[in-house]
């Protein structure tokens, strides 16, 4: 065999040795990326840092600006704000990843099916076009309005609108993912490998675990950090328009919806909220950025 | 093309039948009451009869039909004997959408609404392509320079930056901060009420138009830029490009002439495309700035249980997404003579 005789240049690497040396280099996804997972972290171990309840009215510290035992200030009615955005980022970083993980599921099922399936595709496709077709926003806003009060009737008023909004947000951002992920399944099932298996007598299911889906793990990564950014801004719209999570329940949104009626008393108030959305997602679609480029090996080999 | 053109028409009609339904069904499903907000002195057959009147008392598909009738039959004629003070056929007992909140006809409400939110999604979406275009060919001329540097990290921003966010940030900054009888201070409230009648009064006006048609053009600038500078980097590797300045055109008309007119035909569509996701987000920046507009329009209706104005009002919606859609199909096909849908 001629392939032994073949020198090695350099030591044997996995493939995602290399993605992660590509996606080093780019500055912005690094950055992006600690940013992101020093803000899961303080969300997460917020409770245990950070001893104020974000509930706990204190009437005569209102309305206070940054200081010593409020380094964010105070609400109206005496609440910590520092304390209300670590409680506001656990539910909506928790609606941002919940509602990717339905969208990618549906999407890549979608995809995948349409993919593989010639019989299936036209159809799917047609429905992935129709879902494309329905204004987004204001049908959010409408299932919102209408399932809100039995979903809270059902489950609670928390648990009720988280399921609400997660399930409305997955439901009706899947297509994009649908539409890269049967792109790539068309173009894979092309290929000698999958002429092999097939050959060999692969049944259906086992090609698709098998050899479909580690295939288009790129695609779906990047719709994934993209999945992400896109919900928690949905999740913050639906909330700033008053339709999201109920006003003791904080999250960034919701917090930014309400500080927006004492700009003119506090207005350093609608700064942290909305930094915390912003910053949050900014870092989200710059790892995205990066990722695209790591994955993509026509840049990665440069 | 024109057969396309045609294909693709003959298509939308079941789409907006399908989206149509939808929209009924989602309203229709609701488990809310219409006569819920009347007072309780009413006798329950009063309120059955109310009901009826309303047409809540047919089963499901003869109210689809006939809201289907009077959506796309009766409101076009309506609108028509409006503008042009006729009377076409049967129009003296023609129907009404009626909204329940206000007891007036839908349309006239829509109507109402139109100019302000034309005026400012319009503008800021002309605004937003002015500066986007400029800046993705400058930037992938230069590419790498410090310019495309910037230009990716603010487009980066501007579409992450969630358009609450800026809108509120903008408000704190120059109407809260800024005292206002500064130059730099601007009105936080658009008023629709203002006439321009004189240079003052126009003054005024561009004054409360400028943030939120800021806030919505540095969005969608944001986001046309990066198409523009990757369509321009797609053409400036080209054989043509090397031909033409082989040939010695100066620098500019290769750049402005040949590249730039071919790398706005897929700018051109994303455009078009654009439009009515415009709209959508023209929503959030209307309840920001309180300006009256459709968005405004519809989120009180959602908050009355209004089923009449939300349901015309998301057809509207769904309408501008089909048309936008087509729209940007057909220009495709036009502005690029190597597309061919046959």
């Amino acid at each position: 065999m001629t392939d032994t005789t073949v020198t090695k240049t350099r030591p044997d690497r996995s493939q995602w040795a290399d993605v992660w040396d590509q996606f080093k280099t780019h500055r912005g996804a690094v950055l992006g990326m600690a940013f992101f997972i020093f803000v899961c972290l303080m969300v997460m171990l917020g409770p245990w840092l950070w001893h104020i309840d974000p509930n706990y009215i204190d009437i005569r510290a209102k309305n206070q600006g940054p200081g010593f035992a409020h380094p964010m200030g105070t609400d109206q009615l005496g609440r910590d704000t520092f304390a209300q955005v670590l409680a506001g980022g656990r539910v909506s970083l928790l609606v941002g990843v919940v509602a990717m993980l339905l969208s990618l599921l549906l999407g890549t099922a979608i995809g995948v099916i349409a993919g593989y399936f010639k019989k299936l595709d036209s159809a799917l496709m047609r429905l992935t076009d129709l879902f494309l077709a329905l204004p987004l926003l204001p049908l959010l806003l409408v299932i919102i309005m209408l399932w809100r009060d039995p979903l809270r009737a059902a489950f609670g008023p928390e648990t009720g609108i988280f399921l609400l909004i997660v399930f409305v947000i997955g439901i009706t951002s899947w297509m994009q993912t649908a539409r890269i992920v049967r792109g790539d399944v068309l173009a894979l099932k092309e290929q000698e490998f999958v002429l092999a298996a097939r050959s060999i007598g692969t049944p259906a299911w086992r090609m698709i675990l098998r050899h479909i889906l580690p295939n288009v793990l790129s695609p779906i990564m990047v719709s994934a950090t993209l999945g992400i950014a896109s919900a928690i801004i949905t999740e913050s719209a639906l909330s700033f328009l008053g339709l999201g999570f109920p006003s003791d329940f904080p999250t960034w949104g919701r917090l930014l919806y309400d500080s927006t009626n004492f700009m003119t008393l506090s207005p350093e108030r609608v700064i942290w909220p909305g930094l915390a959305i912003s910053l949050t997602v900014l870092s989200v679609n710059y790892i995205g950025d990066g990722l695209r480029d790591a994955l993509d090996p026509r840049i990665r080999g440069r | 093309m024109l057969n396309y053109t045609i294909r693709r028409l003959m298509f939308t009609i079941p789409v907006l039948l399908f989206i149509s339904f939808i929209i009924f069904l989602l309203l229709d499903l609701a488990p809310n009451d219409p006569t819920g907000n009347l007072p309780m002195t009413i006798p329950p057959e009063v309120r059955e009869k109310i009901r009826e009147s309303l047409g809540l008392g047919q089963p499901m598909h003869i109210r689809y039909f006939k809201w289907c009738v009077q959506f796309f039959v009766n409101e076009p004629l309506n609108i028509i004997d409006q503008w042009f003070n006729t009377c076409t056929w049967g129009c003296e007992d023609r129907l009404r959408v009626q909204s329940w909140a206000t007891r007036s006809p839908v349309v006239d409400l829509i109507v109402e609404r139109m100019p302000q939110t034309l005026w400012v999604v319009g503008m800021s979406y002309v605004v937003g392509i002015l500066i986007a275009v400029p800046i993705g060919v400058i930037s992938a001329y230069r590419q790498y320079s410090w310019f495309d540097q910037a230009g990716t990290f603010i487009s980066m921003v501007g579409f992450s930056v969630p358009t609450f966010f800026t809108g509120v940030l903008l408000i704190v900054i120059f109407s809260v901060m800024i005292p206002s009888d500064s130059m730099f201070w601007f009105p936080s409230i658009y008023d629709t009420t203002h006439k321009v009648t004189d240079w003052a009064s126009f003054g005024f006006q561009i004054r409360q138009m400028a943030m939120p048609v800021f806030v919505l053009a540095l969005y969608n600038a944001a986001q046309i830029s990066r198409f523009m500078r990757a369509s321009m980097l797609d053409n400036l590797n080209m054989d043509y490009v090397r031909t033409a300045r082989a040939k010695g055109l100066k620098e500019r008309t290769v750049l402005l002439v040949h590249v730039l007119r071919n790398s706005l035909i897929p700018v051109i569509t994303v455009i078009a495309l654009g439009v009515p996701q415009v709209f959508g987000g023209a929503i959030i920046t209307e309840q920001v700035f309180k300006v009256n507009g459709l968005g405004q329009l519809l989120i009180i209706g959602i908050q009355g249980a209004d089923i009449p104005l939300v349901q015309t009002l998301t057809f509207i919606f769904a309408v501008l997404i089909v048309l936008f859609n087509l729209i940007a199909d057909v220009l495709y096909g036009i502005l690029d003579p190597r597309i061919r849908y046959d």
